[in-house]
C-alpha cells in the first residue's frame, strides 16, 4: 500500500486533480478556483521540496509541523461533520507506539514497514472505537473520545514493563528501502517521505471531502434525517470519516515518533487532543491548507515565543485563538481570503465553524 | 482484615470524592445552565488553591491566629470565583453564547492555556504548601489507623453542605428559580421578565466559586504544582459525564463511585488506580450515553 | 520507485557534503566564545532541581569568565527548558548545536530526557555531559563516543542507602516502597529490591506502590501503609511528590511506626523544615551536602556556598553540586586536551578523547571518568537530626562511601553484577563515619 502511495505521486497528482470530479453544483466556480488552487498546491509543494537545499537547518522543524499537520487534517474531516473529538491524540500515540514496538523488536526495520504498521494499527483501532463512538454527537462525541483516550493514556503510563511507562519508548532509526542512514541523511530522507505523504494526504482528503461521501459527511452536521432519506446511514458515513481521521492521526504519530525517535504517553494526553482541535480551528476548517498553516503558526509560536517573553507560548497562543474565534471564525484561511480579497460571501457560507 | 480494609478504603474514597465533587459540581452546574463545558474550570481550581495558599501563608507568617487560615480558604475561593469568574463571563463568555458549541469549548481551552501560563508567571513552578488547617484539626483513629480529621470529617462535611445548600438555593430561592427557568427554556423565561444575562452571570460565578473552593480546600492536603489544573479538569469531566452533564446530585454519587473505586484499587491492585475513573466513564457512557442520571435529549435533527 | 531512490541518493549526498564542509571549517580554530548548551527544568515539578542548578551554572560561568574564561576563551551559556516538552527541547537542542555552534552540552536532569538526548548527541557528534540524570542503563546498554556522565548513576545512589540501612537498622523484616511511576522510580526500586533479596532473603516486600508522577495526594497510600505497618518504607521520590508524601505521612503518624529511607531527601531538607522528622535515613545522589564533613572548611566550597546563598537565599542542594561537577569536568577536560594538543585549541574529537580517565573535583570528593564514560562519585548517606542554628533538619551520623565499591565494573550490567553479591557484601562496604558538627 505504501509503495503505491510513493509511486503514484509524480504523475498521479497532476492527472487526477484536474479530472473535474467535483460535485456538479460547484463546478462552475470550481474550475477556475481549482486551477488556481492547484497551482498554489504545486507551488507550495515545490517550495517545500526545495527547503533542504535552501533552509537546511529548518527541515526538522518543518517535518514535525507536517507530521502534526497530518493529524490536524484528520480532525478537519470530523469538523466537516460538525464533530470534534477530544481524544484523537490516542491515534497519534498509537502510530508512534506501533513504530516503537516494531523498531525495538526488529532492529534495522524499514521505515515503510513502520508507516504501514501505523496505518494499520490506527485504522483498526479507529474502526473498533469508531463503531462505539459514532453513535454520539456533539459534546457527547467529544466526551466519549476523551474517555477512550484517557483510558489508553493511563494504560501507556502504567504498563511500565511493556510501554516504558511515562518515559515512553525509544524508536530506533529505521532503514529506508534497505538503506542504512546516518543522522543527517535520515533527517533529509524522512523529510521527503513526510512531505510526500502530506501532499498525498492533502490531495486524498481534498478529493474525499468533495466526493459523495464527503458531501454526506457535511450532511451529518446539517441534516442527518435528510441523509437517511437518501438511503445513507449517518453512522456509517461518520464511521468512514472517523477511520480516515484516525489513520491520518496515526500517520502523524508515526512520523513525529520517527523524527523525535520517541513515543511517549504524553502524545495521548487530553491536552494534546485539544491542541489538535485548537490548531484545526486556528488554521481554519474550511480548507485543507488551514491544517498545515495552523500547525506552522502553532509550532512557530511555541518554539519562538520564548525569545519574546520567557515561558509565554501558551499565553500568546491562547490569546491568538480567542481573537481568531471572536473576529475571524474561519481561521487563518478566512483571514487569508479576506486579505487576498477573495469573495467574502463565499467564505462566510463555507466557513465551517462560522455559525 | 478484609472488613477493616473495606472500611479504610471507603474512608479514603469518601475523602477523595468530596474534593472531586466540589470541583465537578461547579462544572456540571455551568454546563446545565449555560450549555458550556468549561475547560478553564481546571485553572480556576488551581488558582483558587494558589490564592488560598498565599493568603494562608501570609497569615501564618505574620503571626495571626492560625485558625484564621480556615476563613482564608473560603475567602480565597470566593475572591477568585467572583473576580476571575466574573471577568471571564463579562468579557469573554458573553460574546460567545451564540456560537457553535465547539467554538465555545475551544474558547475555554484557550482561557485554560492562558491561565496556566499566567499562573506559572505569578506563582512560579516551585511547589506550594499550606497545611495549617490540616494540622489544626488533628487526627482521628479508625481500627488503629490515623486519618486526618480534615480529610475524613471536614471535607465530606463541606461537600455535603455545598450539595444541600445548592439544592436549597435552586429550589427555594427566587434566584434559584430563575436559574432553573432559564435552564428549562431561555426564551420563555426571558419573556416572563427574567434577566437571562444576569442568570448566566450568576451561575458562572457560582460555578467558578466552587472550582476555586475545591482548590482552596485541597490546598492543605497536597503540594500545589503546575499541571494540577489539567489533571483535575479531566477527572471532574469524568465525574460530570459519568453522572450526566448538568446533574448535581448525580455528580455527588458518581464522585463517590469514582473516589471509592480508586481507593479500592490502591488496596487491591495499585496499578489500576489511575485508570479507574476513566474506565468507569467509558463503561457508563457506552451503556448510557447521557450518563447515569442524565435525561435522554432529543436527537439533533 | 527507482526514480525515488535515485533522487533520494542525490539529496543525501548533497546534504552530507554540505554538513562535512561546514563541520571542518571551525574545527581547531580557537573560538571567540566557548558555547555551552544546558538542558535543565525551568518549569514543571522537576524545576526544584533545575532552578537551583541554573543558578549554580550562572554563578560558575561568571566566576570562570571573571578569570578570563577557559584557556582565555569566555563561556557563553544557553539554557533549554526540559519542562517544555520533548519536541521543543529536541528542536532547540539541535538548533543550538547545528546553528549556534554550541561545542559542549550538559543534558539533562530527567532520565527520560537523557535516554533521548544521549543518542541525539552521539548523532550530532557533540560532547555531552549527562550531568544529573540517574538511569544506569544508557552507558551500560550502549557504547558512546561523545556522551559522558559527570556524576554517579542509580546503582551506587541506591546501594549506598541500602548499605547504610543494613548497617544502621539490621533487624527489619518487612519493607514497602512508594516510588514515582517513571524510569527513575522503577529502576531504582529494581536495583534496591534485587540487592535486598540477596543481602536479606528473609525480608518480605509487603507493598509496591507506584503512584503517578506528580500525584497530588497520597492519603490512600498512607492508609494502606498504616494498615500494613512495614518496618521500613523506602521512597526514592523527590520534589513536590516527596514533600507531599512526607507531610501526609508525618501528619498521620506513619513515621512513628516505620523507619523511612529517602535516598533523595537531601534536596527536600530545606523545604520540608520541621515536617521531616528526626531519624530518617536520607541520601543525596552523591556526596553532596552543604555541610560536607570533609569539604566544609575548604575555601572553594565555602565561597560557592556563600555566593549561592546570597543569590538564592538557600543552601545549594545536590543538583547544584552536580552542575558544579559538570563545570569542573569542562575546565579540566579543556586543560587536558589543550595540553595534549600542544597548547592548541582542541577539536571536539580531542575533547571527547580527553574525557576518558579525566580527574576533576566539584564540591565533594574527587571524581574520575571511566573508559565507559561513567564517572565514579562518592556517596553520602546519613540520618536526619534537629540541631541548633538551622530551622530544618540537618544530616547526622553520616557515612561516606567510595563510589568504586558500589558500582558495576566497566562493561558489566548493574543487575547482573548485583546478582553476584555475597550475602554480607553491602553491610561490609567500607565507609568513613562523621557526625554533625
Amino acid at each position: 500500500m505504501s509503495k503505491e502511495f510513493l509511486t503514484a505521486i509524480p504523475d498521479g497528482a497532476a492527472g487526477t486533480t484536474a479530472d473535474g470530479s467535483l460535485p456538479v453544483r460547484q463546478e462552475r466556480r470550481g474550475n477556475v478556483l481549482m486551477n488556481k488552487e492547484f497551482l498554489a498546491f504545486i507551488a507550495v509543494a515545490a517550495l517545500l521540496a526545495a527547503v533542504p537545499f535552501t533552509f537546511g537547518s529548518s527541515i526538522t522543524f518543518i517535518a514535525m509541523c507536517l507530521a502534526k499537520g497530518l493529524a490536524v487534517l484528520g480532525i478537519l474531516i470530523l469538523l466537516r461533520a460538525g464533530q470534534v473529538s477530544f481524544g484523537h491524540a490516542m491515534y497519534f500515540a498509537i502510530g508512534a507506539y506501533a513504530a516503537a514496538f516494531l523498531s525495538s523488536a526488529f532492529r534495522g526495520i524499514d521505515m515503510m514497514v513502520l508507516v504501514a504498521a501505523a496505518i494499520l494499527a490506527s485504522g483498526v483501532a479507529g474502526a473498533i472505537v469508531g463503531v462505539f463512538v459514532t453513535r454520539y454527537r456533539g459534546i457527547f462525541f467529544g466526551m466519549i473520545n476523551l474517555a477512550f483516550s484517557m483510558v489508553f493514556y493511563s494504560i501507556l503510563e502504567k504498563a511500565f514493563h511493556i510501554t516504558g511507562g511515562s518515559d515512553g519508548m525509544r524508536i530506533r532509526r529505521p532503514t529506508l528501502l534497505g538503506m542504512e542512514l546516518r543522522r543527517a541523511e535520515f533527517d533529509v530522507a524522512i523529510y521527503y517521505v513526510i512531505l510526500v505523504f502530506a501532499l498525498l494526504s492533502v490531495w486524498l482528503v481534498w478529493r474525499y471531502l468533495r466526493s459523495p461521501m464527503g458531501e454526506a459527511l457535511r450532511a451529518v452536521k446539517s441534516n442527518e434525517t435528510r441523509l437517511e432519506y437518501v438511503g445513507l446511514s449517518a453512522k456509517s458515513v461518520l464511521l468512514g470519516g472517523y477511520i480516515a481521521s484516525a489513520v491520518l492521526c496515526g500517520l502523524g504519530g508515526v512520523f513525529m515518533g520517527m523524527v523525535q525517535g520517541l513515543a511517549t504517553p504524553e502524545h495521548a494526553f487530553w491536552t494534546r487532543s485539544s491542541e489538535l482541535v485548537f490548531i484545526a480551528v486556528l488554521g481554519g476548517p474550511a480548507h485543507v491548507a488551514g491544517a498545515f498553516g495552523g500547525t506552522v503558526l502553532f509550532e512557530a509560536v511555541r518554539t519562538y515565543a520564548a525569545a519574546l517573553l520567557d515561558d509565554s507560548w501558551q499565553l500568546i497562543l491562547g490569546v491568538t485563538l480567542i481573537l481568531i474565534i471572536l473576529w475571524a471564525p474561519g481561521g487563518m484561511v478566512e483571514l487569508f481570503r479576506r486579505f487576498t480579497g477573495r469573495n467574502r460571501v463565499k467564505t462566510v457560507t463555507s466557513g465551517e465553524a462560522g455559525r | 482484615m478484609t472488613l477493616n480494609f473495606a472500611v479504610l478504603a471507603l474512608l479514603d474514597g469518601i475523602a477523595y470524592a468530596s474534593l472531586l465533587f466540589l470541583v465537578a459540581v461547579g462544572l456540571t452546574l455551568i454546563f446545565g445552565v449555560l450549555g458550556i463545558l468549561n475547560i478553564a474550570h481546571g485553572s480556576l481550581y488551581a488558582i483558587g488553591a494558589y490564592v488560598a495558599a498565599t493568603l494562608g501563608q501570609w497569615l501564618v507568617a505574620n503571626g495571626y491566629n492560625p485558625w484564621l487560615t480556615f476563613p482564608a480558604l473560603f475567602a480565597g475561593a470566593t475572591i477568585v470565583g467572583i473576580v476571575l469568574g466574573g471577568l471571564l463571563e463579562r468579557l469573554l463568555l458573553q460574546r460567545i453564547y451564540a456560537k457553535d458549541e465547539i467554538l465555545q469549548l475551544l474558547v475555554t481551552f484557550a482561557v485554560f492555556m492562558i491561565l496556566e501560563n499566567l499562573q506559572r508567571m505569578i506563582w512560579g513552578v516551585q511547589p506550594y504548601f499550606m497545611s495549617t488547617p490540616l494540622n489544626l484539626l488533628g487526627n482521628v483513629s479508625f481500627f488503629g489507623i490515623n486519618y486526618t480529621a480534615y480529610q475524613v470529617l471536614f471535607l465530606p462535611a463541606a461537600a455535603i453542605v455545598v450539595l444541600f445548600a445548592l439544592r436549597h438555593f435552586l429550589r427555594h430561592t427566587s434566584m434559584g428559580a430563575q436559574i432553573l427557568a432559564v435552564t428549562e427554556d431561555r426564551e420563555a423565561a426571558t419573556s416572563i421578565g427574567i434577566n437571562a444575562t444576569r442568570v448566566y452571570f450568576m451561575t458562572f460565578v457560582i460555578g467558578a466559586c466552587f472550582a476555586a473552593l475545591g482548590g482552596a480546600l485541597a490546598t492543605p492536603t497536597t503540594s500545589l504544582v503546575t499541571g494540577m489544573g489539567a489533571n483535575m479538569i479531566v477527572l471532574s469531566f469524568a465525574v460530570a459525564a459519568t453522572a450526566g452533564l448538568g446533574q448535581i446530585e448525580g455528580a455527588a454519587i458518581s464522585a463517590l463511585m469514582i473516589g471509592i473505586a480508586r481507593a479500592f484499587a490502591v488496596y487491591l491492585s495499585p496499578e489500576l488506580e489511575v485508570i479507574m475513573p476513566y474506565l468507569i466513564m467509558v463503561l457508563v457512557l457506552l451503556i448510557k450515553p447521557n450518563g447515569l442520571f442524565g435525561k435522554v435529549t432529543a436527537r439533533k435533527i | 520507485m527507482k526514480f525515488k531512490a535515485l533522487y533520494l541518493g542525490g539529496v543525501l549526498t548533497a546534504a552530507l557534503s554540505a554538513a562535512t564542509l561546514t563541520g571542518a571549517a571551525w574545527a581547531a580554530d580557537k573560538p571567540a566564545e566557548l558555547k555551552i548548551g544546558i538542558t535543565t527544568y525551568s518549569s514543571g515539578s522537576a524545576s526544584v532541581f533545575g532552578v537551583p542548578a541554573r543558578h549554580a551554572a550562572e554563578i560558575l560561568a561568571e566566576e570562570i569568565n571573571a578569570k578570563g574564561g577557559v584557556n582565555g576563551v569566555p563561556l557563553k551559556l544557553y539554557f533549554i527548558d526540559e519542562g517544555a516538552g520533548l519536541e521543543t527541547l529536541m528542536t532547540e537542542y539541535r538548533r543550538l548545536v547545528e546553528d549556534e555552534g554550541v561545542e559542549v552540552t550538559f543534558a539533562s536532569i530527567s532520565s527520560g530526557v537523557c535516554n533521548k538526548m544521549a543518542p541525539l548527541a552521539e548523532d550530532l557528534e557533540v560532547v555531552n555531559f549527562m550531568w544529573d540524570c540517574g538511569t544506569q542503563r544508557i552507558l551500560e546498554d550502549d557504547k558512546y563516543d561523545y556522551v559522558f556522565r559527570t556524576q554517579a548513576n542509580a546503582t551506587p545512589e541506591v546501594l549506598a542507602p541500602l548499605a547504610y540501612l543494613l548497617k544502621a537498622n539490621p533487624d527489619f523484616k518487612t519493607i514497602a516502597v512508594v516510588n514515582q511511576d517513571y524510569a527513575w522510580g522503577r529502576d531504582s526500586w529494581e536495583i534496591f529490591s534485587n540487592a535486598l533479596k540477596i543481602q536479606r532473603p528473609d525480608v518480605k516486600v509487603v507493598a509496591e506502590l507506584f503512584p503517578a508522577f506528580g500525584a497530588a495526594d497520597f492519603s490512600t497510600e498512607v492508609s494502606r501503609l498504616q494498615a500494613l505497618k512495614p518496618d521500613v518504607i523506602l521512597s526514592t521520590s523527590w520534589g513536590g511528590d516527596l514533600d507531599t508524601f512526607v507531610r501526609q505521612a508525618k501528619q498521620r503518624g506513619l513515621f512513628e511506626t516505620s523507619k523511612f529511607v529517602l535516598p533523595l531527601a537531601e534536596s527536600s531538607l530545606q523545604r520540608l523544615g520541621d515536617d521531616l522528622p528526626e531519624g530518617v535515613i536520607v541520601g543525596a545522589r552523591g556526596d553532596h551536602y552543604f555541610l560536607h564533613p570533609e569539604m566544609r572548611d575548604k575555601e572553594k566550597f565555602k565561597t560557592f556556598n556563600e555566593k549561592f546563598k546570597a543569590r538564592t537565599g538557600e543552601y545549594p542542594i545536590y543538583s547544584a553540586a552536580h552542575m558544579v561537577q559538570a563545570f569542573a569536568a569542562l575546565e579540566a577536560v579543556y586543560d587536558k586536551a589543550i595540553k595534549a594538543n600542544g597548547g592548541e585549541w582542541p577539536t571536539k574529537e580531542q575533547v571527547a578523547e580527553a574525557m576518558v580517565g579525566l580527574e576533576f573535583q566539584g564540591l565533594g570528593r574527587p571524581l574520575v571518568i571511566r573508559e565507559d564514560g561513567q564517572a565514579v562519585e562518592a556517596q553520602l548517606v546519613g540520618t536526619t537530626a534537629k540541631r541548633d542554628g538551622y530551622n530544618f533538619k540537618v544530616i547526622d551520623k553520616m557515612e561516606l562511601y567510595d563510589g568504586k565499591d558500589l558500582m558495576a565494573p566497566v562493561g558489566e550490567n548493574s543487575l547482573k553484577w548485583i546478582a553476584k553479591f555475597k550475602p554480607d557484601f553491602l553491610s561490609k562496604v567500607p565507609s568513613t563515619s562523621f557526625s554533625h558538627k
